[in-house]
């Protein structure tokens, strides 16, 4: 077919593509994370913030990639370089899977096995990390799963301010009316997709509590 | 071999706990000896539950003290006054997943103890609860439930504190296998002479575990008898208890002080 054939004869451009794919993906994700898991622990414990907190996600959420791409771009620092600026907005769309399955996780625990290791002496510490975590990890694993799925489709998006990835291809192919160079974006942005959630949901399962 | 000192092990200095705008217990006085099981007996919602938290600082008094071994617990460090105290309750709360042996080995591993002796430590506690040592390495899900509130109490044993609190521990139970870890906990408690505040509605486990029962009612306490004495009691709310439950009471109450 000669959508492929196109993607050999270009592959040195979609491997370059793909891997600025990843990294979009790769580091919005992992910002997501590092802020998404600690602040649903956080409301998990304190459920006076769980409202305002899910309720702004979900805001961020409702925002139009196209338009918050837009939105971000006249920021000082942001806007010089558009890669930033996509991991920023990508991580703010990764926030609400990652912090709702965090609080639900973390809620899921049964109380009782809570307030026995409480009763026993932990530390908050010790029953986060020892109790609470290890039995919400799967939980937590499949908001990650979603998030990364979003991530994938959305950072296509992010090439048209410019930050690269697979979007690039997209974007020409439109231009040009031309379905070969579309699909050489798409293509490799599905399989991406696929791998990503296959990948997260072995972990997921192998983290699994019995 | 009790200690000559009369310091009470536990002691509730006119404590109240309002929670929500409801008082939940008020005006609570109350001493537990070194070595006796004293029964908190009383209907649901009658602070039972509460009392026995307020002795681990799973909550804290609104007004009063609770003073374990004589010190008021509100100064202490939380954390060494709970490793200090067994803490069994009816759901158990076995960690899913973790195997039996390192459910019992919790605390005595963050308390440092080495692998060794820890290892010994669960085999002496299985014997001790009635469990064969391959249970060891099994997890709670594989359990039935009269094995698993017996890794509780072996849990709650397991730094051999001297104090155990058991809020309805074998309130879940089928009668046969309640039956069974009474008949047990009896055994235990002649070897260990733990101090034991225990939570249950039932009047008849109260009289058989029970050396003093103490009877209460929307948040206070209404009297602390001995089995014998509760059954003989005058006390309205005692005899509606004994009314309750009917018949054959005395033999649970002597197989209690035998």
């Amino acid at each position: 077919m000669n959508v492929f054939r196109f993607i050999l004869q270009n592959h040195s451009q979609v491997l370059e593509l793909t891997l600025e794919h990843l990294r979009l993906v790769g580091f919005s994700t992992l910002f997501a994370m590092l802020i998404g898991i600690p602040l649903g622990i956080g409301i998990a414990h304190r459920p006076r913030f769980n409202k305002p907190v899910l309720a702004s996600a979900n805001i961020i959420q409702t925002i139009p990639s196209l338009a918050l791409f837009g939105f971000l771009l006249p920021v000082p620092w942001l806007g010089e370089r558009a890669d930033r600026l996509a991991i920023l907005a990508l991580t703010l769309y990764a926030l609400l899977p990652i912090i709702r399955n965090t609080y639900t996780g973390i809620r899921g625990v049964d109380p009782a096995v809570v307030e026995a290791g409480r009763g026993m002496g932990l530390t908050e510490s010790q029953l986060l990390l020892q109790v609470e975590l290890p039995l919400s990890v799967s939980v937590i694993l499949s908001g990650v799963r979603v998030a990364v799925v979003i991530s994938v489709g959305l950072a296509t998006i992010a090439a048209a301010i410019g930050a690269g990835g697979l979007g690039e291809f997209i974007f020409r192919g439109l231009a040009m009316v031309d379905d070969r160079v579309i699909l050489a974006g798409a293509i490799p942005a599905a399989i991406l997709a696929l791998v990503a959630d296959f990948g997260v949901g072995w972990l997921e399962r192998r983290l699994q509590p019995r | 071999m009790q200690p000559a000192a009369a310091i009470p092990v536990i002691e509730f200095l006119d404590v109240s706990y309002c929670v929500a705008g409801t008082q939940v217990l008020s005006g609570f006085n109350l001493q537990v000896q070194g070595g006796e099981t004293l029964v908190l007996l009383g209907r649901s919602g009658s602070g039972k539950t509460t009392s026995l938290k307020l002795v681990n600082r799973l909550l804290s008094p609104t007004s009063g003290e609770v003073r374990v071994k004589g010190v008021p617990i509100g100064e202490g460090d939380v954390i060494r006054l709970r490793r200090g105290i067994g803490y069994v309750i009816q759901d158990v709360g076995l960690f899913p997943h973790f195997t039996v042996e390192r459910n019992i080995g919790l605390v005595p591993k963050i308390e440092g103890w080495a692998a060794d002796r820890i290892r010994a430590r669960v085999e002496e506690l299985l014997q001790l609860v009635g469990l064969a040592p391959e249970t060891a390495s099994r997890y709670p899900h594989q359990l039935s439930g009269g094995q698993r509130q017996r890794v509780g109490v072996a849990r709650a044993l397991a730094a051999d504190p001297e104090i155990l609190l058991m809020d309805e521990p074998f309130g879940a139970l089928d009668p046969l296998t309640r039956d069974e870890l009474q008949r047990e906990f009896l055994l235990l408690q002649q070897r260990l002479h733990k101090t034991v505040v225990f939570v249950t509605h039932d009047l008849r486990e109260a009289l058989r575990l029970g050396s003093r029962i103490a009877l209460m009612e929307a948040g206070r306490l209404v009297s602390v008898l001995s089995p014998p004495d509760f059954l003989r009691s005058a006390d309205p709310l005692a005899s509606a208890y004994v009314r309750a439950f009917g018949e054959g009471l005395e033999s649970a109450a002597n197989r209690g002080a035998s």
